[in-house]
Parts: C-alpha cells; structure tokens; sequence
C-alpha cells in the first residue's frame, strides 16, 4: 500500500480581477475589500485532494491542510477551501504582517510549515499555486522553497508521487521537462493540470465541522520585526494608476478594411 | 569591483536581444560583470566587449543544467560574492524570475520582479494589477535582485569596448542538495517566430477564428510577428497553451498586438493591455476589446486579415 501524505496547499484570498482593483494607503498595499480565493490556487487543492483521495482520503490517514495568511478576510480563503474538500485549515493573521513582502511573507509561511511539521508528523508536500492572481511575482514557492530547504518542482503540468518520488511535468519556456526528487518538496502547479472541482451542498455542509487553527505570530515563534514592513527587503515607494486607454478610431468594414489596416500601421511606422 | 551583476543562461551561439537589453540597464548602475552559466564562444566573448563587460564570471561545475533553480541561485549568490556586486539583473523568464527568488532568500536582498525600467539609483518601475497601476520600489537591503522584462530599452554597446577578464566562481559543493533533478528535457517546436513573450508584435486570436489560425500565422509571418491566443483558443485545442495571452498565460508588452476574434475579457486584457499600439477586429461591436483599440475594425477577420497580409507583402515588396 501506497503510504500516506500530509499535504499543505497555499491559499490566497485576492482582490476579485472581474472587478477594478485598488492600491492604497501608506504603504501601497492592494485593497483586499472585495476579495476571493485565487483562482490558481484552486488547481493546487485539486492537485492534493487527488493525491489524498488516491491514498484512500482522510480515513487512511492523509491530510489536506488549506493554509492562508492574511487579515481577518483571508480566513475566507481557508473556508472556501474546506467546502471544495480540504480536510482541515489553518489561517495566519497577525497586525504585524501587514505590508509583508515576498521575502517575509515567505519567512512566515515557512516558520507556519515547520510549525505545522512540530505534531512529529512532518509536511511531506507543500502545494501551490504557479503564481497569484494579483501581486503575480510568482516568488513566494522559490522563495518559501530556499527557506524550507526543499526541493522546488514548480509550473508543474502533471504531478505523481510514487514511493517518495515526486515526478512532475515542467512546463515554462522553450522546454518541457520532467522534474523528480524525493520528498518532501514543494510543488507548484499550473492551470493546466487538472480541473478543479466545485464545491457542492454536501462539500459546504461538511466545511461547517472542520478545524481551522488561527495562528498568530507568537504560536509559529517569528518575531514581529522579521515581517511587515520593517521585515520587509523591498519597499513600494510610489503607485499611481495608471490612465485608462482611451478608444481610438473604429470603422466597419466595407470591403477595404485589411487596406485601412495596413494605412493606420504606416502611419505609426510599425511595418 | 563590479556594480552590476548580469546573469546570461546558456548564451549558445549569440546573445539574445533580451541579454543585450539587460546589459544596456546594468550599465546605467556602474561596472558591469556577468555570469553565464553555459559555454561562451569567441562571438559571445565580443559582444560582452562591445557592451562593456569587465568581468565574465562562469561556473566551477558543468551540471547546473541537470537541476532545477536551486543551484544555479547558489552559483549566482557565489558570482555576487566574487564580484561584489550590489545589483544583480536576470531575465524575467519564469525560471529567471524563481532563479531571483532563491537568490533573494540566500543573498538576504531584495527582489523586484517584472521590472519595466531602472533608474540608476536602483529605483525600479513596475507596472502591477494587469497594467492599471504604475509603481516604482526599491530593495531596501545592501543587494538588489531585479528580474526585468523583454522589450523595455534598446540594446546599446558601450562607448569604448572592453576587453572582458574572465574568472572561476566556485559552486558550493551542496548546491544540488535541495533541487529537482530534471531527469529529461524536450524542446519545444521551434516555430521560426519570435518568442511571444519578447516580440515586437503580437498577431492573436480568440474564439472567433474558430479553430483556424492559418490567416493569423500569415499575417504574423508578413509582420515578423509572434502567434499569441486568448484562453478560449487554447482551452478549445486550437493552439498550444503556449500562445495563451492573459492572466493565467504570458504577459506581453510589445509596440503592437493585433487582436482577432477576441472579445477582450478581463482575463485577456490583463495579459496585452500595456501594448504601445493595439488593434482590434471583431464582428461584434460590442466587445470589451474596442474599449482599449487604438484602431478597432468592425468585420469579418477572415476577410479582413488575409486582405491586410496581402497589402503588407505587397507595399513590402
């Protein structure tokens, strides 16, 4: 039999990109108001509950663990994560996090890991998303990854453990490649690799009994000076938005378009 | 002691544009140096001369390229270590940008990703939530890791050309300790198009060409452009997920995106909404796309593209 895995799967809750979004405040921070899970990392959960489920699930022994940082809304992310099927959450939130960059972001996701690795059962997979839907530095599994001491098997297109290999599909450039290490690791993954399930009636009900743990800066032991902004390796000193396009000229064609086409490209020197 | 370090992947035969433009911007931070990973030719070597290169540093180890990110981040902190320098520019591939990342993380510096420009004080420009915000940040720290975007300076060789030191960087021995091995590579097709995210110009298509993408290949070829799609193409198995341009796909920026058969979704103009000049043909006028148009044409753009490829080769001779 196959051994069992403790999963930890990156959420984040994001300003929803259907809708204008904000930066603001003193330190040019985006403006989480109207926010949803990250669309990409629905695909990362998709990725651990099959993983869990081709171990015989939470009854043999496997978890799925939705992890999200962030102020009081970000819990959001964990209970959206808990209807589509994670087996348990656990939502970081702290004042003092607030205005954290990659570099401490990271810092406080990876001291949540070994925390949660403290149980004398270690993380065996850390499961992301390929990027954010807004900051999209995609620096966070590198980042998180260099911290842990782990191996990164990132932008994966396919994704099997076997016996303590982790075997991915690399798909980012001008190669595809296949990536393998042994666990643990840390795997990020693209929209391409599966679809992610919905949570249905009986998912949401179920939600409603699962654990989320809050922690705070204290319960992982990171000091609050090492994250936020005084953390901090890169500040965003200015943001101004930017105006909106304006339309240009539009026409309908009447047989002579492509012609017109070809005029106006002249015209801004573009052949 | 250099100023700038720039980290060239595997140059092969000629350094790519892109390579040129990151040399461009370190000069503006002061002396700079570079670290390839990979051989580098007498060709190679000269262009580094004429761009003003000081130092070429290159790996002790020749298997950097049998793993994944890890080491290399652990050959380049070595590299800034040599060097002393106190910038480091890589590509903003997504391999560049991770490559950032752990360097960032191993160096305690800063990383700035998707920069857009650079000013000499190592301010960088940004352009964040789908193109809607310009910012500029700053790494706080004695390093700054920047990963920069294709396509924002033109390559410019130094005024006095350089004669390039060249020098050994010792990879820490545990640099492959914590990294994916990468047990096999394919290349992908080579289409003879220019990379979609480094293009001067973007032909793509959506929906609307229906599975077709003959008329915008063609017109691409005329125009020296790349192929880019929305997601819809590339759900729909038109196009390789390659193309995709958007939110979840590639990012372009080039002076001019064609768009064809694209209604111009959020999601689509995320990916192409900072294009200097875009132009846009869809049947429906209505579509989202025309908002952001600089010339839109209303019509059919299996009519409308192959008459637009013809007058290209035409007033081209």
């Amino acid at each position: 039999m196959e051994e069992t895995l403790k999963i930890v799967v990156l959420v984040k809750h994001v300003p929803d990109a259907q809708f204008d979004r904000h930066i603001t405040g003193p330190g040019n921070t985006t403006d989480r108001d109207e926010s949803i899970l990250s669309e990409l990392d629905e695909y990362a959960l998709e990725a651990a509950l099959q993983l869990a489920e081709e171990r015989g699930g939470a009854k043999a022994g496997n978890e799925v663990i939705a992890l999200s940082m962030g102020p009081s809304g970000a819990v959001n992310a964990v209970k959206k994560s808990l209807q589509i099927g994670a087996y348990s959450g656990v939502h970081l939130s702290d004042d003092a996090l607030a205005g954290s960059d990659a570099a401490a972001t990271s810092l406080a996701l990876a001291a949540t890991i070994r925390h949660l690795s403290a149980d004398g059962r270690p993380v065996d997979l850390v499961l992301t998303g390929m990027a954010s839907t807004d900051g999209e530095t995609s620096l966070i599994p590198a980042q998180l990854a260099e911290r842990l001491s782990l191996p990164q098997l990132t932008f994966a297109s396919s994704l099997e453990v076997n016996g303590g290999t982790v075997v991915a599909r690399r798909d980012a450039g001008s190669h595809s490649e296949t990536v393998e290490a042994q666990l643990p690791a840390l795997v990020s993954v693209t929209d391409q690799i599966n679809e992610p399930r919905y949570p249905n009636f009986k998912g949401i009900l179920a939600a409603k009994k699962k654990k989320i743990a809050s922690l705070s800066l204290a319960d992982i032991g990171v000091d609050p000076s090492e994250v936020g902004q005084a953390g901090s390796w890169t500040v965003v000193e200015s943001a101004a938005a930017r105006p909106p396009r304006t339309a240009g000229t539009i026409i309908t064609d009447e047989g002579d378009a492509g012609i017109k086409l070809v005029d106006f490209l002249a015209a801004q020197k573009l052949l | 002691m250099a100023n700038a370090l720039v980290f060239i992947d595997n140059p092969g035969a000629a350094l790519k544009k892109s390579s040129l433009e990151l040399l461009t911007l370190a000069r503006k931070l002061g002396e700079t140096a570079v670290a390839i990973n990979g051989e580098v030719t007498d060709d190679v070597a000269a262009t580094l001369g004429a761009y003003g290169v000081a130092t070429i540093y290159q790996p002790s180890v020749a298997d950097l390229d049998d793993y994944l990110i890890a080491p290399k981040a652990a050959y380049l902190a070595a590299a800034v270590a040599t060097s002393g320098a106190n910038a480091v520019l890589i590509e903003n591939s997504p391999e560049g940008k991770e490559i950032a990342g752990r360097l960032g993380i191993k160096l305690n510096a800063g990383v700035i990703t998707d920069v857009v420009g650079l000013d000499a004080d190592g301010t960088a420009h940004k352009s964040v939530l789908a193109g809607s915000y310009n910012t500029t940040a700053k790494a706080t720290t004695p390093v700054s890791v920047f990963s920069v975007k294709a396509n924002i300076v033109e390559p410019e060789p130094a005024g006095t050309v350089t004669a390039p030191a060249t020098a050994k960087v010792e990879v820490p021995a545990d640099a492959a300790a914590y990294a994916a091995r990468i047990s096999s590579r394919t290349e992908k097709p080579a289409s003879g198009r220019p990379d979609l995210s480094e293009a001067r110009i973007v032909v793509a298509g959506g929906r609307g060409v229906d599975g077709d993408f003959g008329p915008l290949e063609e017109l691409a070829d005329a125009l020296g452009a790349a192929v880019g799609a929305s997601r819809a193409a590339t759900d729909a198995g038109w196009i390789g997920h390659d193309a995709q341009v958007g939110q979840t796909g590639v990012t372009v920026s080039p002076q001019l995106y064609i768009s064809a058969g694209i209604s111009g979704a959020i999601q689509q103009k995320a990916g192409m909404q900072t294009s200097k000049v875009i132009v846009a043909i869809n049947k429906d006028a209505e579509s989202p796309v025309f908002e952001i148009a600089d010339f839109g044409i209303i019509g059919d753009l299996f009519k409308v593209v192959p008459q637009a490829t013809a007058e290209i080769k035409k007033r081209k001779g």
